[in-house]
């Protein structure tokens, strides 16, 4: 069994170059586009060079790009850029709810969507926190990065950690990866970056994410969830589970079939958060 | 490129993009690395993240950049003003240096010790120069020599004092030899200390004595404060122990005072001790893929491969002896021109090129003019032109005025146009601007357009030569489909077909195109491809590193091992004499990959002699051993196992320069070798002048010969600007080369009609002119329109909104874009007044996947005088709500 793999990614050191998102889209031979006609560009966003916008069935990541006003200090303006992507969570809501068991955990720790087995139910939609996951309007099945399970069965590292020209994306067993990303802050925090801290590298964000990251701002800054919920399933992990079970299937298939028709209000919440958030910080 | 080589005695960049892990602070300016160099931009982030002792990185720019984004010190400085900025920096290391040269011997330290060895023995500061020269602070803004009738200068008035000429060395030479010999003139007169008010340290001050920090935030609008971090990171960070690197890039160059910024430049980093050593030196960040390549092996008019210059019918280039007494530069490695012409003129006439006929010189053609990019196109435009191939190149989006060079292509009889895709190039007569506005109607349009496809990089052998003179070599994956073929392809196979019409000629002016070697398709090699009439790339790289002439078998003899074994008697042949060594003992070493943490010697090949680090003399001190700094990274890098004392040093047991580089120096000569004033070549310089291609062995604070605009860095504004000069009462460069031509206006001083400053510029997500990027969908998604940066305060007063449509106009021309709203541009406040920036990047065009108006129906031909190039960094516009 190989060590739990994932990324830690620095974004003190992300440049922008998007060259994660095309080496992605060129591995797992997606399409560009965005929106309803796959032969339409996006138009300009006008949120500084962020012209993909967000995650969706066919942009398993998303560099993400804070323009933020200064008002102290010799800059006017500071920059920040993070290439995103799922978290491949420790406790993973996605799987959770997953009713076919077609989300599940390979030998690398990471999150993949078994194809054949997703009934396209949006369960998992609905479940991320982080709005990785999307429909593939095309085959109705979920969608979302495989931490190139392709690559890593060949002893490959996943494209875009390959791509990233500044190691922004670093790619390794978490053991070390964790051990890396400690002695960045500290060196950061040395150097008076005192905002410098992790996000994910410990198990309060959701058990632990396996795609962790380095930020220099509030996790909302770059549209992070601070404290994200686990969704139902995850907390009736209880004595009453076999006493229940009858109740609760009922209800579950109740919500599966709510959550076909309407979106939940968790889901609604967490995947408008980040262009909420760059309402709120107009790049003017 | 003649900044670099006039300063340095090569125009290429001095370091490798991975040396830059070992700077201590890096200067980027003319340049948005992050962006437009991503990975070797890896290096500079690497160096930021060291941990201990972190890198500092400034970024000065006009706008705040994804490069911005990532320096310790972002240094805002008004677009055209980087003259200024430079020169009181220049003016701040003087300083340091009087206040060296004020102590005492005895209580000057180690530290002080470097940069006066630095300075006195490895720069021209202690040269004394001619009685005839004037500085612009004492002649009103231009230096003495300037005939404003004529608009240039007579450089003569700006040379090296020296005692007179012999009289007998004027005496008819006979031979290559001879000729070179006599042309070995006295030294200038020195000054070692300093103090002659005419030795370059002196004039070097009093020229950058107004160039100050005040100054700075009133012409750049740059705070002061910033300034003096800038200053101070550089001096601090640069020395025994520490070096700092500059990087540039067309930030720069594209300017009409662009090749002396790039001075500006080369004289901060000798003044700070930078050159030849790790970690230091000047990165000049080339455009494309292989833009040091093509003027490598020369796609310039005015250069042969090798930067050997064209001979031209304004010079003394009768005779190729003529042309070798006009070319050779006898007191340095230069003084081996005659070997490099004769192998070139043999490499390409083979057997026609005998000593009888002086190696077939006269089937050259000589030039007449400047026939450069801009020059072409207004005699296209005049009708003085009948064919055009446009290869790998797109003038109707990249060209400047491109509306106007869009109506030139027009005035051919024909057109080739070779490239993946149709390009607006291609397709002018159909669906252009022009077209579309009725000013060129298809009908009547009498160019005969050929598009033939091209084969893209996978699909043939060839090479790169990457922005740090590396050449890398990639090998055909697959056949290019259909009816696409390779450049080498296309070319070889147009001179055969030349060849064969012209074989029967019974006329002399035909013996050249007859006598052309041109022999590199080998079907064999092509065996397990669909493609059998391939030229072979390899062929041809022997060529370019020359072999051993067997007379009547062209291409057979053995490659030369490097440029000492090419000879001037037409017993070899060498197609591009820096390049030699690239095919040694018969192998391709261009495409090895014995990579390595540093400095690589095993991957690729990089022109001279496989050196990464240029004039890395100067690594070691006098003696030759090496400093603190080269002798600590020696001890972290070892070399097979072993730790070397240093970069490059005398290792005095074995009589010899040895490191971690190939040496860029005689290999067995002393440190401790003292000039011969009367010798030839390298024998002219003592043992501690690590500028080999120079005359004098030194590098040029000041340039005595070489440069059409001045000795010395000179701030002019753009020549359109919405300022006055405050620096001079001259505005301009007074050389500057103009079109004034119909159809390329331009805007007054001040204008109030074209109040604004406009840079052009590139994005990550797109290549040039778009034909590799506007293609491709995976690409134009990441930036799907073009769009205008403005500042929230400029977007304010024009009423415009974040996406809503702006008109941008210039005196030639008018576009559509969309707004793009943000802090990270910011308006100048000088002394007199505000200035807008405007920024546009200029990928789009007519055609592809991703369209926008063509950016350069903007630009102005205008160019600088050393090279002509244009200054689409910086002109002035007018932007209104559209």
């Amino acid at each position: 069994m190989p060590e739990p793999k994932g990324f830690f990614t620095d974004t003190t050191v992300c440049i922008g170059c998007k060259a994660c998102q095309v080496a992605c889209h060129q591995w797992n031979d997606l399409p560009a586009g965005h929106g309803r006609s796959r032969s339409e560009l996006p138009v300009l966003s006008g949120n500084s060079y962020d012209n993909t916008g967000s995650f969706s069935d066919v942009n398993w990541r998303h560099v993400k790009f804070i323009e933020q006003p200064l008002t102290q200090g010799p800059n006017r303006v500071a920059w920040l850029m993070m290439s995103d992507v799922c978290k491949h969570c420790v406790n993973a809501p996605c799987l959770e709810v997953c009713p076919t068991g077609a989300i599940l955990r390979t030998e690398f720790d990471s999150v993949f969507i078994s194809e054949p087995a997703c009934n396209g139910c949006r369960d998992c939609v609905s479940a991320c926190p982080f709005g990785v996951i999307h429909m593939s309007e095309s085959r109705g099945v979920a969608q979302k990065c495989t931490l190139c399970y392709d690559r890593l069965k060949n002893e490959m590292v996943p494209a875009c950690a390959q791509a990233c020209p500044t190691n922004s994306i670093q790619f390794d067993t978490i053991a070390n990866l964790k051990r890396r990303a400690e002695q960045r802050v500290s060196q950061l925090h040395r150097e008076g970056v005192r905002a410098a801290h992790l996000y994910g590298a410990d198990d309060k964000v959701l058990g632990g994410l396996n795609s962790f990251y380095l930020l220099v701002d509030k996790p909302e800054v770059y549209g992070l969830p601070s404290n994200p919920k686990v969704p139902s399933r995850s907390v009736v992990q209880s004595s009453f589970w076999g006493i229940m079970t009858a109740i609760m299937t009922g209800l579950g298939m109740l919500f599966a079939f709510r959550s076909r028709t309407t979106r939940s209000p968790l889901d609604r919440a967490e995947t408008q958060k980040p262009a909420a958030g760059a309402k709120e910080r107009p790049i003017t | 490129m003649p900044g670099l080589g006039t300063s340095y005695g090569r125009g290429g960049a001095t370091t490798f993009a991975a040396d830059l892990q070992h700077s201590d602070a890096i200067l980027i300016m003319g340049s948005n690395m992050a962006e437009c160099h991503p990975v070797a931009f890896r290096w500079v982030m690497k160096a930021k993240a060291r941990d201990p002792n972190p890198c500092k990185l400034i970024h000065a720019d006009p706008r705040f950049t994804r490069t911005s984004a990532m320096a310790n010190t972002y240094a805002p400085v008004r677009a055209g003003s980087d003259i200024v900025f430079l020169g009181a920096l220049i003016h701040h290391m003087v300083d340091q240096y009087e206040r060296i040269l004020a102590k005492p011997e005895a209580e000057r330290d180690a530290r002080d010790k470097f940069f006066l060895d630095y300075l006195i023995h490895y720069t021209n500061s202690a040269s004394i120069i001619t009685e005839d020269f004037r500085d612009t602070e004492d002649n009103d803004g231009v230096f003495s020599g300037f005939q404003p009738a004529q608009r240039r200068y007579d450089a003569s008035k700006w040379r090296y004092e020296t005692d007179p000429r012999d009289a007998a060395s004027a005496a008819a030479p006979e031979t290559f030899t001879t000729a070179v010999v006599s042309l070995v003139g006295p030294p200038a007169h020195q000054d070692p200390t300093l103090t002659h008010e005419r030795c370059v340290f002196r004039i070097l001050k009093k020229h950058f004595q107004r160039y100050t920090a005040q100054m700075v935030e009133e012409v750049c609008g740059t705070a002061q404060s910033t300034f003096q971090e800038v200053a101070h990171t550089l001096w601090s960070n640069s020395g025994p122990d520490r070096t700092s690197a500059i990087c540039y890039a067309v930030g720069w160059t594209q300017h009409t005072t662009g090749v002396q910024m790039i001075r500006a430049a080369a004289v901060l980093q000798l003044l700070l001790g930078n050159i030849g050593r790790p970690g230091g030196g000047i990165l000049a960040l080339r455009g494309h893929a292989t833009i040091q390549g093509s003027t490598d092996i020369a796609t310039l008019y005015n250069l042969h491969p090798g930067y050997l210059n064209t001979p031209s019918a304004l010079k003394r280039h009768d005779t190729l002896l003529d042309y070798i007494r006009a070319e050779t530069s006898a007191t340095s490695y230069w003084s081996n021109f005659p070997k490099f012409i004769v192998s070139q003129l043999k490499a390409w006439f083979g057997d026609a090129a005998t000593a009888a006929n002086s190696y077939a010189y006269d089937f050259l053609p000589k030039i007449v003019g400047d026939h450069s990019h801009m020059p072409m196109m207004v005699a296209m435009a005049r009708g003085d032109m009948d064919g055009f191939f446009a290869m790998g190149q797109n003038p109707a989006v990249g060209g400047q005025n491109a509306g106007f060079q869009r109506k030139a292509l027009a005035k051919l009889k024909w057109l080739v146009v070779r490239d993946l895709y149709e390009t607006e190039t291609a397709s002018f007569w159909k669906d252009s601007p022009e077209v579309q506005s009725g000013e060129l109607v298809p009908r009547e349009i009498q160019t005969e357009v050929f598009f033939l496809p091209a084969a893209a990089v996978a699909e043939m052998d060839g090479s790169f030569t990457n922005t740090q003179r590396l050449v890398q070599w990639h090998e055909k994956a697959v056949d290019p489909p259909e009816d696409a073929r390779s450049d080498i392809w296309f070319t070889v196979h147009l001179g055969r077909r030349l060849k064969e019409l012209y074989r029967e000629s019974p006329l002399e002016r035909d013996r050249p195109i007859q006598s052309l070697v041109w022999i590199y398709v080998n079907e064999a090699a092509n065996r397990e491809w669909r493609i059998k009439d391939e030229p072979s790339a390899e062929l041809i790289l022997k060529e370019i590193n020359g072999y051993t002439w067997t007379p009547g078998r062209p291409l057979e003899g053995a490659p030369a091992a490097s440029f000492a074994d090419l000879k001037d008697d037409g017993t070899t042949a060498c197609g591009a004499w820096i390049y030699t060594g690239i095919y040694a003992g018969g192998r391709n070493q261009a495409a090895n990959r014995r990579g390595d943490d540093w400095v690589s010697l095993g991957w690729g090949f990089s022109w001279p002699a496989n050196r990464r680090l240029m004039y890395n003399r100067a690594s070691a001190d006098l003696a030759g051993n090496p400093w603190p700094k080269e002798a600590r990274l020696a001890r972290e890098h070892p070399r097979a196992g072993r730790a070397l004392p240093g970069f490059v040093y005398w290792d005095a047991a074995q009589n010899r320069w040895m490191g971690l580089d190939v040496p860029d120096f005689p290999p067995t000569k002393r440190p401790s070798a003292p000039a011969q004033p009367r010798g030839v070549g390298l024998d002219y310089h003592d043992g501690a002048s690590p500028f080999i291609m120079k005359g004098d062995g030194k590098g040029w604070l000041y340039v005595p010969a070489g440069l059409v605009d001045g000795p010395l860095p000179t701030h002019y504004e753009p020549y359109e600007s919405p300022v006055q000069n405050t620096v001079y009462r001259q505005q301009n460069n007074p050389v500057t080369i103009l079109y004034n031509v119909p159809g390329n206006p331009y805007a007054p001083v001040g204008s109030r009609e074209f109040p604004h400053v406009l840079s052009t510029y590139r994005l990550t997500e797109h290549h040039l002119s778009g034909t590799m990027s506007r293609w491709l969908p995976w690409l134009a998604e990441l930036q799907p329109e073009l769009f205008c940066e403005l500042s929230p305060e400029h977007a304010g007063e024009i009423g415009v909104e974040n996406t809503g449509w702006v008109v941008i106009s210039t005196p030639r021309g008018s576009i559509r874009a969309k707004a793009l709203v943000t802090r990270r541009i910011q308006p100048f406040r000088l002394r007199e007044r505000t200035v807008h920036h405007v920024g546009l990047p200029w990928h789009w065009g007519y055609k592809g996947v991703s369209t926008g108006d063509v950016v350069n129906n903007l630009s102005a031909l205008v160019g600088d005088p050393n090279v002509n190039i244009h200054e689409a960094k910086v002109f002035v516009c007018d932007v209104r709500k559209g």
